[in-house]
């Protein structure tokens, strides 16, 4: 069995640092959610190629439509924020540009998905 | 240090290309264009909750002919993100991680992210015929 754990580590014998399973898990978490909201979006899209405005807003008028969507902007957000993670942490690096971008990352995606969310409110309920 | 006797991961720029590479950085890639295409989706919606107006100029963005190729995109990358990523599950359940079984899994989600794709868009314009040219409103 080939050690993975280098020197130092195994000198410090903290083992692994506990928290670490809570990302990955939460990647699979969202994952899973947003296999059948991924297929629902899909179909839901192709139903609605070229929608009028109108339509568009009696789309999102049903709850269960609505919902989807803030369960798809929600996950979808989520599991982004996480898989930026993981790339910035992959290829970047130098300690304080990594965690910036991280927190960009972050922000970004809160940002987006509040803006969707709020979006989606507006168009139900804003008239 | 034993540092350099680890494994290392499959550098791109080294690394002869491998059907299981290439579909391992599309994934990564794939993703990473879905978030660009979700930014242009929260951006859609904003422009619906804007009213008619702010909505039809959206509509003719997505509907112009470089909207349409950045659609069809962005269905490939969500297919293919969507198949590939139900493949990596299966792997976390310990399953299919078989070489053979690897590459089988692998060209089946490269095929049927083609087929799903075409069909998807097969289906789109069935639905609305010449969309977007001229949507009412």
């Amino acid at each position: 069995m080939t050690r993975f754990r280098n020197d130092l580590a195994r000198v410090r014998g903290l083992g692994a640092a506990k928290e670490g399973v809570q990302h990955w898990w939460l990647q699979r978490v969202t994952a899973i959610l947003l296999v059948p909201l991924a297929i629902w979006f899909l179909v839901e899209l192709v139903a609605h190629v070229g929608a009028g405005h109108r339509e568009v807003v009696r789309w999102l008028d049903d709850p269960i439509p609505l919902a989807g969507f803030l369960l798809l902007l929600g996950a979808g957000f989520w599991h982004l924020a996480l898989g930026l993670q993981v790339v910035i942490e992959d290829y970047i690096h130098r300690e304080g540009l990594k965690i910036a971008l991280i927190l960009l990352a972050k922000f970004g995606c809160l940002a987006l998905a509040l803006a969707g969310i709020l979006s989606l409110f507006y168009i139900a309920f804003g008239r | 240090m034993t540092a350099n006797q680890r494994p290392l991961s499959p550098h791109l720029q080294v690394y002869r290309p491998q059907l299981t590479s290439v579909l391992s950085i599309l994934h990564r890639i794939t993703g990473l264009l879905l978030g660009l295409g979700t930014i242009a989706l929260v951006f859609w919606l904003m422009a619906a909750a804007g009213g008619g107006r702010s909505f039809k100029i959206a509509q003719s963005v997505a509907g112009s002919i470089p909207g349409r190729i950045l659609l069809f995109g962005f269905t490939l990358c969500l297919v293919y993100h969507l198949l590939n990523g139900i493949r990596h599950l299966v792997w976390d359940t310990g399953r299919g991680l078989e070489l053979p079984q690897v590459y089988r899994s692998g060209w089946l989600v490269a095929t049927a992210t083609v087929l799903l794709t075409v069909a998807i868009w097969f289906a789109g314009y069935a639905v609305a015929g010449d969309w977007f040219a001229g949507a009412p409103e």
